[in-house]
C-alpha cells in the first residue's frame, strides 16, 4: 500500500502525520518513509537519520555543435517547452525549461545535438528510527523537482507499506508524488485557506483516480467549513489533531509527538486501518 | 530600422501590452513612417518568452518597446543584440513618443519575473 501525504496549503501538518505514522506503524510491520519534498525536505528533522547512500539524480541537457548545426530551426518547432531556441544565427538551450526528453536530438537532421547529463539533486536514503527512510534534495537553483520524485517512487519495494510526505501545492511535484498512490491522505486546518487548498487537493487526487481521505489538524482554530465541505463531497475525516500546546512544544523541539504521547500511537494504528478501508472502497 | 511594440490589439492606437511574451499582438513599426505591421502572438503553455523573442528576431526588429521581460525573453533577445526599452504606456503611439523622446529606459537586465505574463 502507498500512502501519499498532501495537503494543498503548506504548514498544514504533513511531515507532523508522515513522521508520527510511520514511527507508530514501524513496531508492527515493514514501513518506507519518503520525504518527496525535494524542494525543502524537512522529515529528517523529526529523525535521527544518517544516510547510508547518496547518489546522483540528473535530467539529460542537449548540447549543439555549431560546427554541424545549419539553424534550420527543427529542434525549436519541436521542442513542446521552448527549451532550445534559433534566433538569428544563434541556438540557446535554457536549461531551466528542458525537460530532457531527447526529441531536439531526434528530430535534428544533421545530427549536432548530442546529450549530456546534468545534475539536479541526490536521494539519500538509509535505516532510521525503525524504518527505512529515503529523501531526495534539489541542488540549490535548481527548479524541476520532479525527476527527482519520480526516482524516489522507482526505488520503493511495493511489498511494503510507503509513506510519501508529498510537497505542498498542487502543481507538478505534488502531482508526481500523488500519481500512483492507493490513497490520498489529504491534511488540513479548518480555516478558509485551508478550505480552498484543499478543494484543489481533491481535484488533483481525484483527477489522478486516487482516493483520499481527510486529516484536520490544529482542530479548534477556525470554524466547520471544512467537515461541511467533506460531508457534501462524501470525504471521510479519518483524523482530528487538536490545536494543542503540548503538541506544538514538542514539535518546536523536532519531537515526533508519538514518542512522548504515546495514546496517538495507537490512534494512528485505527487511522492506518481506515485508510486501508478507504483505498479499497 | 523596425521597432516591435508589444500590443493589446492590431494598431497603434491600441493600448500597449505591458508584458512581452505572452503579448496578443506583436506591432511592427517603421518609426519613419510610423506605419505598423501586427503579428498575432500565440504562445503555448510554455517556453512564451523564448518564442516570442523569436518572432522579434525573424521579423528583424532591432528594438523592441514593451513593459516588462522577463529572464528568458531578454537573453533570447539579447542573443540577437536587440534593445528592449521598457517601462511603456497608454497606446502603442504614446509608447513610440516616449521613445523617441528619449523617456523609456534600456534594459539592462529582466524587469520582470519568469510567467509575468500570467499574472
Amino acid at each position: 500500500m502507498r500512502i501519499a501525504i498532501a495537503s494543498g496549503k503548506g504548514g498544514t501538518g504533513k511531515t507532523t502525520v508522515a513522521v508520527n505514522l510511520a514511527l507508530s506503524l514501524a513496531a508492527h510491520q515493514s514501513v518506507q518513509l519518503v520525504d518527496c519534498d525535494v524542494e525543502e525536505p524537512n522529515d529528517h528533522i523529526f529523525l535521527h537519520f544518517r544516510a547510508d547512500q547518496v547518489r546522483s539524480v540528473g535530467k539529460l541537457l542537449p548540447r549543439v555543435d555549431e560546427n554541424l548545426c545549419t539553424y534550420c530551426g527543427k529542434c525549436s518547432e519541436a521542442c513542446e517547452f521552448k527549451a532550445i531556441a534559433i534566433i538569428g544565427n544563434k541556438i540557446l538551450v535554457y536549461n531551466d525549461l528542458c525537460h530532457g526528453c531527447g526529441l531536439c536530438t531526434m528530430v535534428c537532421p544533421t545530427g549536432a545535438i548530442t546529450e549530456i547529463s546534468h545534475e539536479l539533486g541526490v536521494i539519500e536514503s538509509g535505516e532510521t528510527d525503525g524504518f527505512q527512510f529515503a529523501r531526495g534534495v534539489l541542488n540549490i537553483g535548481e527548479v524541476m523537482a520532479t525527476p527527482i520524485i519520480h526516482e524516489l517512487k522507482d526505488e520503493l519495494d511495493p511489498n511494503h507499506l510507503a509513506i510519501l510526505d508529498a510537497p505542498p501545492g498542487t502543481g507538478c511535484p505534488t502531482i508526481a508524488a500523488i500519481h500512483g498512490a492507493d490513497i490520498a491522505l489529504l491534511v488540513t486546518e479548518s480555516t478558509p485557506f485551508g478550505l480552498h487548498d484543499l478543494r484543489a487537493a481533491v481535484g488533483v487526487a481525484r483527477s489522478l483516480s486516487v482516493p483520499v481521505a481527510v486529516i484536520i489538524n490544529r482542530c479548534g482554530i477556525g470554524d466547520d467549513r471544512v467537515a461541511s465541505y467533506c460531508a457534501a463531497e462524501g470525504i471521510p475525516i479519518v483524523l482530528r489533531i487538536p490545536f494543542s500546546r503540548e503538541i506544538a512544544s514538542l514539535y518546536s523541539r523536532g519531537i515526533p509527538f508519538v514518542k512522548e504521547l504515546a495514546e496517538w500511537r495507537d490512534r494512528f494504528i485505527v487511522l492506518y486501518e481506515a485508510l486501508k478501508k478507504v483505498a479499497t472502497s | 530600422m523596425t521597432i516591435c511594440i508589444t500590443s493589446t490589439g492590431q494598431s497603434l492606437d491600441a493600448p500597449i501590452n505591458p508584458s512581452f511574451g505572452r503579448a496578443p499582438y506583436f506591432l511592427f513599426v517603421d518609426p519613419e513612417t510610423e506605419t505598423a505591421q501586427a503579428v498575432k502572438n500565440t504562445p503555448g503553455a510554455h517556453g512564451a518568452g523564448v518564442q516570442a523573442a523569436q518572432i522579434v528576431a525573424s521579423n528583424k526588429a532591432t528594438v523592441v518597446i514593451t513593459g516588462n521581460v522577463g529572464p528568458n525573453a531578454y537573453q533570447g533577445l539579447s542573443a540577437a543584440n536587440i534593445e528592449i526599452y521598457v517601462g511603456a504606456k497608454g497606446s502603442g503611439r504614446d509608447a513610440l513618443d516616449d521613445y523617441n523622446a528619449g523617456r523609456l529606459s534600456l534594459a539592462q537586465g529582466p524587469t520582470g519575473a519568469p510567467h509575468g505574463g500570467r499574472r
